[in-house]
């Protein structure tokens, strides 16, 4: 507790802080490469022949995926509070090799956890970070994924608090975690509004991004919350069916409960025994959803649908051939639920799908899946 | 009342509930109160053990494995006070299984099962108005965690909302034996005594007999929970005569006194 009340209190500090504030501008500008596009994807439009679609093009900032926004944001406030050692967790890798490349550019010691399942299905980022000098300890209890990387992070963290910090790398855990991390995301969303109203001169009708923890959706979402008239959709891991231990799917199969610190919506048995679950992607493969998700969904704000493995699969495929853009599996899944929606839609109607991710560290589940070689 | 210590330092033993099945767990706590533990923390196994190390980590698999539930360590809980009357009997849990089952509906059957009170790990005192206005409902006591990280106000609070004794961690980090006990322990002891006039438990690390008398100089009752689970998970087959002969070696340092008579 004392640990997060330190950084909380860092935290409201380094958000009035107007030197704290340069610098992440600087670093997300000059290193990360934001601002990213906001790309209109014409052929993929012509061919569901609905709304016109464009992408949010996270998956062209450094490292590959969103998550180094919130990774920069930390690593920042990590030298504020003078610690050295940072420590991560992390499912698809991509929010390890973010971790691993932020203490790489700022000097710190670096561990990251990651489930042996996840290390098995991601081994080229489990080399990228050890090339970024970080320690990659591989996690081999539970369901060996996400989850149980988040667990031993934390008793790791529990145990080096007074040195080190954990860099949490979704909108999940104790407070001030879910509202800090998506304050470090807000950038996508404020980006994709001012770049649809100077494209476009009206506000979208629609926003589609793939909920894991849900810090790329919160990210996007955030600044449109106001605009009433935009629908905010989170697509969730379908997986490969609809019984318990078979998908990531927690606002279809889940009830509320408290897993690490948060409560939300929880995939659990009837003893309160957290559930395993399946995903064709690492990063949606997670038993509970950032807590404001389950708000914004309680209040009717947002709306959450699930697509399966198979469909997502089939979006990437779609992406690539339309759009020259091979998105990541947990990115493909906003791709799947665009694929269904947008015929349904006005052609005068504008969606956003934000892809929060590049595929290139899905290629060898993409080979195994797609058998097109 | 059950939650009172009357040895010196008074012992509180802790198994997994389950490892490896529920009559052996009900053979184990009948060793160890025959042994002279005082008081016994059941624990409930879950799926995420966020706060124990590897030792209780294991024992909750195996005890997963077969199923044991928030349910049934409730129902061996009114068989073991059958037959121990004047031992503190207390849950130990993760949050979750609690909700689920529903707070009020926990408080009833555990009040009913005879148990004393619970301690749930990671719920935090911040966050436990409902809970504890359901626990001193059905008259239970609910037991704190407090670390030596911990801020004297947040001890306030802690030591505020426990009844029956406060559970000193000795060090930050998650359960399981070690070597050397910290420095830690008996700095948060003292910071303790002085917001609080209720028996101070330290536990988390505690696994020999020197290390159990070392801490009964300065606190009131030692946790043993890895060193016993590790005993168990020994002693394949003669469970509850191993942790008889382990929890017997260690009260054999405690003297009778009645709580702060010394």
């Amino acid at each position: 507790m004392a640990a997060l009340e330190e950084l909380e209190r860092e935290y409201e500090k380094a958000k009035r802080d107007r030197k704290f504030q340069v610098r992440l501008e600087e670093l997300l500008r000059t290193y990360a490469g934001r601002p990213t596009p906001l790309f209109l994807a014409r052929r993929l439009t012509e061919k569901l022949g609905g709304a016109k679609i464009y992408l949010k093009r996270e998956d062209l900032l450094h490292t590959g995926a969103h998550k180094i926004n919130n990774c920069l944001g930390q690593g920042l406030l990590v030298e504020r509070m003078g610690k050295h050692r940072v420590i991560a967790e992390t499912g698809a890798g991509q929010h390890g090799v973010a971790t691993a490349t932020v203490c790489a550019l700022l000097g710190f010691e670096c561990v990251v956890y990651m489930g042996t399942e996840d290390m098995r299905r991601q081994e080229l980022n489990v080399f990228r970070m050890r090339l970024l000098g970080a320690e990659v300890r591989g996690v081999s209890s539970g369901s060996r994924t996400l989850k149980d990387a988040i667990n031993e992070a934390m008793r790791d963290w529990v145990t080096n608090v007074r040195t080190t910090h954990y860099l949490l790398g979704s909108v999940l855990g104790a407070h001030p975690y879910p509202t800090m991390v998506r304050d470090f995301h807000r950038v996508i969303g404020r980006e994709a509004r001012a770049q649809i109203l100077k494209a476009e001169g009206k506000l979208p009708a629609a926003i589609i991004a793939c909920v894991g923890g849900g810090s790329n959706s919160i990210g996007i979402f955030y600044e449109f919350l106001k605009d009433k008239k935009v629908q905010l959709i989170g697509v969730e891991a379908g997986g490969r069916g609809e019984a318990l231990g078979d998908h990531a799917a927690r606002f279809r199969g889940g009830s509320p409960g408290v897993l690490q610190g948060t409560y939300s919506y929880v995939l659990q048995d009837s003893a309160g025994q957290i559930a395993l679950t399946h995903s064709v992607s690492a990063g949606l493969d997670y038993p509970s959803i950032g807590p404001e998700h389950a708000a914004l969904r309680d209040a009717g704000r947002a709306e959450y649908v699930p697509a399966s493995d198979a469909e997502a699969l089939e979006a990437t495929t779609l992406l690539a051939r339309t759009e020259g853009i091979i998105p990541a599996l947990e990115s493909a899944h906003a791709v799947a639920e665009v694929v269904k929606r947008a015929p349904r839609m006005k052609k005068s109607d504008i969606v956003i799908v934000n892809v929060s991710g590049r595929g290139d560290k899905d290629i060898g589940i993409m080979r195994e899946n797609l058998k097109i070689d | 009342m059950p939650l009172t210590f009357y040895k010196k330092p008074a012992l509180v033993a802790y198994v997994t509930c389950g490892d490896p099945d529920l009559a052996t767990t009900r053979e184990i706590v009948l060793a160890a109160i025959e042994a002279g533990a005082e008081v016994i923390e059941l624990g409930v196994p879950f799926s995420d053990p966020v706060a124990d190390g590897p030792v209780i980590q294991r024992a909750s698999e195996r005890a997963l494995r077969h199923g044991t539930s928030l349910g049934q360590v409730l129902t061996l809980a009114a068989e073991i006070r059958q037959h121990a009357q004047s031992t503190g009997l207390i849950i130990f849990s993760y949050l979750n299984p609690i909700l689920r089952m529903g707070m009020e509906k926990f408080c009833k059957v555990a009040r009913a099962a005879g148990l004393d009170g619970a301690l749930v790990t990671d719920l935090p005192v911040e966050e436990a108005g409902e809970y504890l206005r359901a626990m001193h409902e059905h008259e239970l006591a609910p037991v704190f965690l407090a670390a030596p990280t911990s801020p004297d106000e947040r001890l306030r609070m802690i030591t505020e909302a426990s009844r029956g004794f406060v559970y000193a961690v000795s060090r930050t980090g998650v359960t399981g034996a070690r070597q050397q006990l910290a420095d830690d322990a008996r700095k948060l002891v003292r910071r303790l005594r002085r917001v609080t006039r209720l028996p101070i438990a330290l536990g988390f690390g505690i696994s020999t007999a020197e290390q159990f008398a070392e801490v009964g100089e300065f606190a009131d009752a030692v946790v043993v929970g890895s060193a016993i689970v590790e005993t168990i998970e020994r002693n394949r087959g003669r469970e509850a005569a191993a942790v008889g002969e382990f929890v017997r070696k260690l009260s054999a340092i405690s003297r009778q006194s009645l709580r702060g008579g010394d």
